[in-house]
């Protein structure tokens, strides 16, 4: 495509005017002599309105701007995975390689190493027909398998050659299909999703591991979670939890508009987490994306959009991926500031009339669909959000929870009371219970949904009972209700709390789970014919089992330990005559 | 940059602190800018909008006495900062030029003003601990390098006697580390002015200090730019030179309202409150320009101050500086009232990143401890408090009588301290051991036994 080549007309911080190209909406731009990154955000007249990523300091009108023709594109291809990026998929220690310890601006660098040679593995042979989203070959990408495939885009056509095994860099051409010439990377813009066959209804939930998320509020495959994420409420910890454990094989973090230590933290960490399926470090999964609160608005803008396409590309192949957005409170302020630049009619506390619009176009990218290519792959999303003075009214809580199906609170309190994971489990809820409860029922048990039940209904008659107590004493509540307060006790402390950090504990599948709720209610179910036949709270609600049972989630054991203390459990109620 | 530069005489409009220019050649956006008047003195400016028509100009010195006929010249570059290591104990205003009537600074360098991002690959997490000499905050929320502070006060209370406390005792531990600070004053009266001048003076503290001062009468557009101005000389000293920096940076309010006021002249969309939409990347734009690098020997660690209007804490400046920097110091008026001085509400106050700054080998093993314990204690006691009010001491058990009573020893003993007093960590520590001997030793709960055993003094 020949490029269109225009002159500057104004220059306003990030927002420049351009005369003399007629692009369309949402194209790159280059702009000045220094060629700055720019999109398309607006068209008036023959006036070009620009989004520039980068500082427009010293721009001058009368500047040359060259319009690609093209939108806002990610390259997808192997060197994804360990890679660490600004909004606008430029890799960070490239840059810093390049220009230092500062980001200055001007500075291209392409997404995907040139350098890298990969070793590739032909799936089809030449005569074979293909059509979109099929692999063409694999590359082994450190522990996973990086499929290669047609891009959406290219029709059915014939294999008329096909590289041999071997290595090749990414820019190498590796098939050609009727004439088209195809090589490792794909292109993809940015701001649309990419096409799968058929979305699924969100029947299979995301297994984290963590109790209090599987059992209480369980997060489908393909759908979003929304986490307050004030800083010091143990957010940091619940993603890592995820990003370790969930059943989810590719993460996709993007750091949006945070603090710069806070990121420093995540990129120093993450390479440390070991993964527990590999056993090899975490990063080797995960692509971070880090666009912190002092780096070019329009970027940070961007940068939700370039993650979701990553993600959805590793969809394609078959993956089930986990990106975490922190965030999308600083998102919608991009937005917000963007659009006061362009002096647009500000909706609610100055955000954009369509902020609604982008939140949900946004989540409803997240799906669990059988791709191009005939596999089942996912996107989840766990969204952070940030209310100013924690106030959950703000427009971009409300409108968040508006879209997603789950809501994990997290909770300074319980972390000042050293409960872990700080999941309030009064605030939050899941919408996911009916689509999820048929895999429940099928995979964990037939009457796993009415454990889970039975288990919230004693935490809400808890929080009943704990006004109460407040204010006349728990010695006045008859005993019935003075074991419901003990069989709480023992929900929160022996199911809900979890330690992220004990190598036995911070993993609880989900048979276990459903074996330990089953057990506090035996506990309660015995408990209560005690009560009928006269005997003393506190003799029941300490029985030296109860000991046990909170030791046993750290036993090495763990399921034969749970079973014994099943029998230790029937024995010692016995003792008592029930 | 142009050899020639052209004189317009073409203003068009004026109003607030902005001048529009038209018919000009092309200027660069934040281009520098000079306007001489018809009495033959001159202005800067900095441009802020730039098309072929039209250019918006907005006026450091402010437009008060700019006619239609000031004539106004393009400098072809964004405004720069000439660094040198001479800075140190030096005053300059509000826009860097020296007012203490010494000699000319000599640059170095010249820098850009606005600064880049720093890369989050390069950063390395903030450790190593600062030591500012008040209890309250080494003991309980420690300052670290490469972190952000802020103290949120309000107006009547001493934050300005704080911050000279600080600019005064600031030091950090180890050899062959040079520490600076930089003190960057932004819309302070005449008066806090002379105080400022006399304390520094008084202390010797100027000598390792560079200090900015943007009075309370100067225009609203330099008030923006100094605390860039302070940053840029911060960021010299730090990674250029290796040292060690604090800045201080007083009052935040004061710029804050400086934006908005420029904000509302520019005729921008408001956003919460009348602040401009992107109050928040602005302050970040301030806040980030704190933090370590990898492989450099310098830091920046930033104390911001400002004054929450009417005392609320979710006014937009204290809510959204609480969003970006790494905890808060807040200051209470109770204690204020109760001539408690420096009045540090520990309870709400935090440093999130204490603990990668104490402990054994920077502090002292037994620090993380003590400070829970005292956090635990004093909440005790001041709950107690409220109880007290109701139902009075007697009816009160013996433990909470002394839960009650560390409460008023803590704030006599522990944040109560002289103007002058500079209490090492160690001191705050035995300090803190000291009172806790009024506790029994079952209450201790947050406390390891064998801290217990080597600390704890014998009654």
């Amino acid at each position: 495509m020949t490029a269109e080549q225009g002159v500057i007309y104004r220059v306003a911080g990030p927002v420049v005017t351009a005369i003399g190209i007629s692009p369309r909406m949402y194209d790159v731009v280059h702009v000045g002599n220094e060629k700055l990154m720019g999109e398309v955000i607006k068209i008036v007249g023959d006036k070009t309105i620009i989004q520039v990523y980068e500082e427009t300091s010293g721009v001058k009108p009368g500047e040359p701007v060259t319009n690609t023709g093209l939108p806002l594109v990610v390259e997808l291809g192997p060197g994804l995975l360990t890679s660490v990026y600004d909004g606008i998929q430029r890799p960070l220690p490239v840059l810093r390689e390049m220009m230092g310890d500062f980001i200055f601006r001007g500075a291209t660098a392409p997404g995907l190493s040139r350098d890298v040679e990969w070793e590739f593995v032909p799936a089809v042979k030449a005569g074979d027909e293909v059509s979109a989203g099929q692999v063409l070959g694999t590359v082994q990408e450190g522990p996973m398998v990086h499929k290669i495939m047609v891009p959406p885009a290219v029709p059915k056509g014939k294999v008329e050659k096909v590289a041999e095994k071997g290595k090749y860099n990414v820019d190498k051409v590796i098939a050609v299909v009727d004439g088209r010439e195809l090589t490792m990377v794909q292109k993809w813009p940015v701001r649309g999703p990419r096409p799968v066959a058929e979305k699924y209804m969100p029947d299979v939930p995301l297994i984290t591991g963590l109790r209090v998320l599987d059992t209480m509020f369980p997060l489908a495959k393909g759908g979003a979670a929304a986490i307050p994420g004030a800083f010091g409420t143990g957010k940091t910890v619940t993603q890592q939890s995820l990003a370790k454990f969930s059943d989810a094989e590719i993460v996709v973090y993007i750091g949006c508009g945070e603090r710069g230590n806070e990121m420093t933290e995540v990129l120093t960490e993450f390479p440390e987490l070991t993964d527990p399926k590999t056993g090899e470090s975490l990063m080797k999964r995960t692509v971070l994306i880090a666009n912190t609160s002092n780096m070019p608005v329009a970027a940070r803008e961007a940068s939700v959009y370039t993650g979701m396409t990553i993600a959805e590309y590793f969809r394609d192949m078959g993956y089930n991926v986990a990106l975490m957005a922190d965030s999308t409170s600083r998102w919608a302020e991009a937005m917000r500031e963007i659009s006061s630049r362009l002096e647009e009619m500000p909706g609610e506390e100055g955000y954009p009339a369509y902020l609604a619009g982008r939140l949900s176009e946004f989540y409803e990218r997240a799906c669990r669909a059988k791709t191009l290519n005939g596999e089942d792959g996912s996107v989840t999303v766990i969204g952070a959000v940030s209310p100013p003075g924690g106030d959950l009214s703000e427009p971009v809580t409300q409108n968040t929870l508006r879209i997603v199906r789950v809501f994990w609170a997290l909770d300074t309190k319980l972390r000042e009371r050293r409960h872990f994971p700080t999941i309030n489990w009064l605030t939050s809820y899941t919408m996911y219970g009916k689509d999820l409860a048929g895999w429940f029922k099928k995979n964990v048990s037939e009457d796993f949904i009415d454990q889970r039940t039975w288990a919230m209904q004693v935490l809400q008659k808890e929080s009943e009972l704990q006004e109460v107590v407040q204010m006349v004493g728990s010695d006045s509540l008859p005993d019935e209700q003075k074991m419901t307060l003990e069989v709480a006790r023992m929900i929160r402390e022996i199911f809900l709390q979890q330690n992220a950090y004990h190598p036995i504990d911070c993993y609880c599948p989900m048979e276990r789970q459903y074996v330990m709720v089953k057990l506090i209610r035996k506990y309660s179910d015995l408990a209560d014919k005690a009560i009928a036949n006269g005997i003393a709270v506190d003799k029941i609600a300490y029985l030296p089992v109860r000991q046990r049972f909170n030791q046993a989630k750290y036993e090495e054991k763990i399921d034969e330990e749970m079973k014994a203390v099943g029998v230790d459990m029937e024995e010692q109620f016995k003792g008592l005559g029930v | 940059m142009a050899k020639v530069t052209k004189e317009y005489k073409t203003v068009s409009q004026i109003a607030g602190p902005l001048i529009f220019v038209k018919k000009t050649e092309p200027v660069g956006y934040q281009e520098m800018v000079a306007v001489r008047l018809s009495d033959g003195s001159v202005r800067r400016g900095q441009v802020l909008d730039s098309s072929d028509d039209l250019v918006v100009v907005q006026i450091f010195e402010g437009t008060t006495g700019i006619d239609r006929s000031a004539s106004v010249r393009f400098l072809g570059e964004a405004m720069k900062m000439p660094v040198s290591r001479d800075m140190l104990g030096r005053v300059l205003s509000g826009a860097g030029e020296p007012i203490d009537g010494g000699a000319p600074i000599v640059p170095e360098k010249e820098l850009g003003i606005e600064g880049a991002a720093i890369n989050p690959w390069a950063r390395d997490s903030p450790a190593d601990f600062i030591e500012t000499g008040i209890s309250t905050i080494d003991g309980m929320n420690t300052l670290v390098r490469g972190q952000k502070l802020p103290i949120f006060s309000a107006s009547g209370l001493p934050h300005n006697d704080i911050a000279l406390q600080i600019a005064r005792q600031a030091k950090v531990r180890g050899e062959n580390e040079e520490f600076a600070v930089v003190f960057i004053a932004m819309g302070i009266t005449n008066e806090e002015k002379q105080m400022f001048m006399k304390e520094f003076e008084r202390t010797g503290a100027l000598k390792s200090a560079v200090v900015f001062l943007n009075l309370a009468d100067d225009p609203a557009v330099e008030r923006i730019v100094t605390p860039r101005l302070g940053l840029t000389t911060a960021e010299y000293m730090a990674f250029e030179l290796g040292m060690q920096v604090l800045v201080i940076m007083t009052d935040v309010t004061n710029y804050c309202e400086a934006l908005r006021q420029v904000s509302a002249a520019r005729e921008e969309v408001p956003g919460r409150r009348g602040y401009p939409g992107y109050m928040y990347t602005d302050l970040a734009q301030l806040y980030e320009r704190a933090g370590r690098i990898k492989d450099k020997k310098g830091s920046i660690t930033q104390i911001p101050i400002l004054s929450m209007p009417g005392d609320d804490i979710t006014h937009p400046i204290p809510d959204l500086s609480g969003y970006i920097t790494e905890g808060q110091i807040v200051l209470s008026r109770e204690l204020h009232r109760n001539g408690i001085y420096p009045p540090v509400n520990v309870s709400s106050s935090l440093s999130r990143l204490m603990n990668s700054g104490i402990g054994k080998g920077k502090t002292r093993d037994d620090h993380k401890a003590v400070s829970d314990q005292l956090y635990a204690a004093y909440a005790e006691g001041k709950d107690l408090r409220g109880l007290v009010a109701i139902v009075g001491k007697d009816s009160l058990s013996e433990k909470d009588r002394k839960y009650l009573d560390f409460a008023d020893l803590f704030e006599d003993r522990i944040v109560r301290q002289g103007h002058d007093e500079d209490r090492s960590i160690e001191q705050t520590l035995d300090i803190s051991w000291d009172i806790l001997t009024e506790l029994d030793e079952d209450q201790l709960t947050r406390i390891d036994r064998k801290y217990i055993e080597k600390y704890l003094p014998k009654k």
